[in-house]
């Protein structure tokens, strides 16, 4: 196992390398953005004279590669700067956003891979029958659908036509975990009818492209039972592609959030990160993207090490 | 092979017709065939590829691979009909009383499972035994059939056991369920010599002690006759003759069934070194190889001069280092020690430093032109981009040599210029890998087991091609094998190799007589012969316990371990 170990801190390092360029990147994709956070902050009615001190106030009349070295001095050091509308600090900005949409991407994920697995596994067993074509169907026009869209056609139905879950998932500071369920229901069930298809129609695919394999002909010679055949000798041998789409997906409910909070007011860092860009609040735009993209590796590195750690080979070596 | 109660027919097949879907319809593959087979009884199936030999084969357990159908006729297995049997019945037949050992065990066993599961799991599933019963049977069965550590073995996964182990693990789990009835679908073909040998024999051993029937399907007729009862030959669906083997062996009635016995005839004028002063044109130095970063070599000092015109034949069993020596030669893997002289001249280690004209000069035909030849480019191109690269040879020119080449390989320009390698046959496709060597000018051409993925007509007719391409444009040829039929018809000079290093050398008529290096001699008498007294006859000199990798000194059993 010290060649996963290896392969871990390598891909954890090259991780660092693509941060430090994403975090150069956005950088300058926000200086390139018409106007600035003084003119942002006072509006229409600005004067030259207001926005020339507030900018000398905030910094920013020194030129922009200056900035952006004492921010990254400061973010080596674990301090990612205050937000320059509130003036509070970054991680006291974000942590409790970035919690919420952890926990409604945790709370999508619970329903979306299951059911994604368990359906891909059924229309691979039943593959070009009706139920394959209606749960392809469905699971293709639910992720062709534009989330907002789907998001108000959710509300539409499940809160404002049947009112059986609420159409706006405000939290408050201390409701019961139940109730936090019960809120969050609709955003979740969006991102869960986004992302579900591509997990299911992964699954079914790397299954049904093992189908033609020597030791499934063999399996099925054996007498083996059709169901037996998919689920024993395919899917052990499927799960590196499947792991690699799921993570792919967990990152998408992380970073592609953004549109399903604002439909559902849900404080997430999404919503956070709309916020902060039109403002060009810099500090936040930047830490958000960073997390979005500190996110994909991880869970691409996840992936990877749970590509091998299911391949019998590298878990059992000559 | 006796048994006492060979005269109860246990599957008869009528006029079975099997058709396959190609190009949106249905295409007739199999043109009714005839056959009887009693308990006990070992049948041969034989034909080219393309015969229908798998096919009659699973259809005798009622089963169609996917785009295949059972057309016509019948197949009656013990009183049952198996055409018109419900699906579910069927399977409830397949591995209890059929059961199916299939070419490549390391690719028909399922990789994420242990091999004792995979054996387990249809006396499980049949309730035939409880997992623990059929475990201590699987032990038995490994004990039987002489594979090492029988207690412990099957707790291990395919990639940890050897492929000859692997056959004998799967022709166990055929046994699991002590089937009327086992199909081989050519289970030694695979295999190096040395380990075939084992196999028969065990296959031969247990299919006796339990009196199954079995149906033996493979082109080789040598191995064929050492298995079987009798034998049918087939030839593009339909059958040819069936006879005992004997009879079969002594007097063929056909013209085809003959032209596959004198396919062995192929021989070459052996051709002795230059005598003045010529140098070779390629001499390997004292080479070292590894992969990777690791230490373990996969060359070992390994030497040999290979001179103009004249063909050396690389031997060995697999992972012998034979192809890893031809990735030294080309550059493909620069050596760790040693060097290589080309006409004299020491070439660069590494194909990257060597100049176009030295890369010309070797040039390689692969094993599987199936995938040496890149399927989304036309013969013109796959042949003219050589001639083009090398050569700097541009329109009317580039075409005039293609054809040139395409005229050498014997097809015709006008009909294959413009076609794809997937609209080809594979002997046409190894013909195409041959063109292409030849389209650099090459002054050698490194062959690695070329014929060995081909049937035996087929092959020869590319043996014969290249002798008289080598004729012609005086070439010298490294040819990789593993098969010693081969080496007779046409090498001049033959070097041994094993574990990576050069056990023997030196010109082929001395080779093939004694004495010889042992390995030598294991390997030649490990070869099949017509003879169908041949394998009997070996076991009985060798031993039954010394054969195959047991007669492999060196390697020691793998204690069980995490």
């Amino acid at each position: 196992m010290s060649g996963v170990l290896g392969i871990v801190l390598k891909r954890l390092g090259l991780g660092l390398l693509t941060l430090l360029i994403i975090s150069i990147l956005i950088f300058f994709a926000v200086e390139l953005l018409p106007g600035d956070i003084a003119q942002a902050v006072l509006g229409q009615g600005a004067t030259e004279e207001t926005v020339n001190a507030m900018r000398q106030q905030l910094g920013l009349d020194r030129p922009a590669p200056v900035r952006y070295l004492e921010w990254l001095a400061g973010a080596v050091q674990g301090d990612f700067g205050v937000s320059l509308i509130s003036g509070n600090s970054v991680g006291n900005v974000i942590g409790p956003r970035f919690l919420n949409t952890l926990f409604l991407a945790g709370y999508a994920a619970l329903i979306a891979v299951p059911i994604s697995i368990i359906l891909g596994v059924i229309v691979a067993l039943l593959r070009n029958s009706l139920f394959d074509r209606v749960a392809n169907v469905m699971t293709l026009t639910s992720i062709s659908s534009p989330e907002f869209f789907l998001g108000y056609i959710l509300i539409l139905y499940f809160s404002v036509q049947w009112d059986m879950f609420p159409s706006l998932a405000s939290l408050g500071p201390d409701i019961s975990i139940g109730e936090y369920l019960y809120r969050a229901f609709l955003p979740a069930l969006t991102m869960v009818l986004v992302v579900t298809a591509h997990m299911m129609r992964m699954t079914r695919a790397a299954i049904i492209n093992l189908l033609a394999s020597p030791y499934i002909e063999m399996a099925r010679l054996k007498g083996t039972p059709a169901w037996k055949v998919i689920v024993f000798h395919a899917l052990p041998n499927a799960w590196a592609p499947i792991i690699n789409v799921v993570a792919l997906n967990l990152a998408y409910l992380i970073t592609g959030v953004v549109l399903v909070e604002v439909v559902f007011v849900y404080p997430g860092i999404g919503q956070l990160l709309v916020d902060a860009v039109s403002k060009r609040d810099f500090p936040i735009v930047q830490a958000c993207c960073l997390i979005f993209a500190a996110t994909f590796i991880l869970l691409n590195l996840t992936a990877d090490v749970g590509a091998i750690l299911t391949n019998p080979r590298l878990r059992h070596p000559k | 092979m006796g048994s006492p109660k060979k005269n109860e027919v246990l599957l008869e097949i009528k006029d079975l017709r099997i058709e396959g879907y190609a190009d949106e319809e249905w295409i007739e593959i199999v043109h009714g065939i005839d056959l009887t087979l009693h308990r006990g009884e070992v049948m041969g199936l034989i034909g080219e590829s393309g015969a229908g030999k798998s096919t009659i084969g699973l259809a005798a357990m009622g089963f169609a691979r996917d785009g295949c159908r059972i057309s016509g006729g019948s197949v009656e297995f013990d009183g049952m009909e198996l055409t018109t049997t419900p699906k579910a019945d069927l399977r409830a037949l397949r591995g209890s009383r059929i059961a199916y050992v299939a070419q490549s065990a390391a690719a028909s066993f399922n990789p994420a499972q242990k091999l004792i599961d995979q054996h387990t799991e249809a006396p499980v599933h049949y309730r035939m035994k409880k997992r623990l019963e059929a475990q201590e049977d699987a032990m038995e069965l490994y004990e039987r059939l002489r594979l090492p550590n029988p207690t412990e073995i099957g707790f291990r996964y395919p990639h940890q056991v050897s492929g000859g182990q692997l056959q004998r693990a799967m022709t166990a789990m055929a046994m699991a369920c002590r089937p009327d009835l086992i199909i081989f679908d050519e289970p030694t073909t695979a295999l190096d010599v040395t380990t075939q040998i084992e196999v028969l024999a065990a296959i031969r051993d247990i299919v006796d002690q339990f009196n199954t029937a079995a149906i033996y399907i493979t082109h080789d007729l040598a191995v064929v006759a050492q298995m079987a009862d009798t034998i049918k030959v087939l030839l593009k669906g339909n059958e040819v003759e069936e006879a005992s083997t004997v009879e079969m062996l002594e007097n063929p009635r056909e013209d085809y069934t003959k032209s596959l016995w004198a396919v062995r005839s192929f021989k070459r004028e052996q051709r002795a070194r230059p005598t003045d002063a010529t140098q070779p044109i390629i001499s390997v130095e004292h080479i070292d190889a590894s992969y990777g970063n690791s230490d373990v070599k996969v060359l070992d000092d390994v030497s040999f001069d290979i001179y103009p015109g004249m063909t050396v034949a690389v031997v060995g069993e697999s992972g012998s280092g034979k192809s890893t020596t031809a990735r030294c030669i080309t550059g493909l893997l620069p050596p760790t020690a040693g060097r290589i002289l080309f006409d004299g001249q020491e070439l660069p280690a590494r194909y990257q430093d060597r100049s176009k004209e030295q890369l010309r000069q070797v040039q390689m035909i692969y094993q599987i032109a199936d995938t040496a030849l890149n399927p989304q480019m036309r013969i013109g191109d796959i042949i003219g981009r050589p001639a083009e690269f090398y050569g700097n040879l541009r329109g009317g020119a580039l075409k005039n040599r293609v054809d040139e080449l395409l005229d050498l390989i014997e097809l015709e320009p006008s009909k294959f210029y413009y076609r794809y390698p997937s609209e080809l046959s594979g002997g046409q496709k190894q013909r195409i890998g041959i063109a292409r060597a030849l389209a650099a000018d090459p002054r050698m051409i490194i062959c690695d087991e070329v014929t060995s993925a081909l049937d035996q007509l087929v092959a020869e007719g590319i043996l014969k091609l290249l002798d008289r391409l080598q004729e012609e444009l005086d070439l010298a040829y490294m040819f990789i094998t593993h098969d010693l039929a081969t080496v007779r018809s046409i090498a001049d000079e033959v070097v041994v190799m094993k574990q990576g290093k050069v056990v023997e050398q030196g010109p082929k008529d001395e080779m093939f007589t004694p004495p010889h290096h042992p390995y030598t001699d294991l390997l030649l008498s490990s070869v099949p012969e017509m003879d169908p007294n041949w394998l009997t006859a070996l076991l009985e000199e060798r031993g039954v316990d010394n054969i195959g990798e047991a007669a492999d000194t060196g390697k020691s059993a793998l204690k069980p371990g995490e």
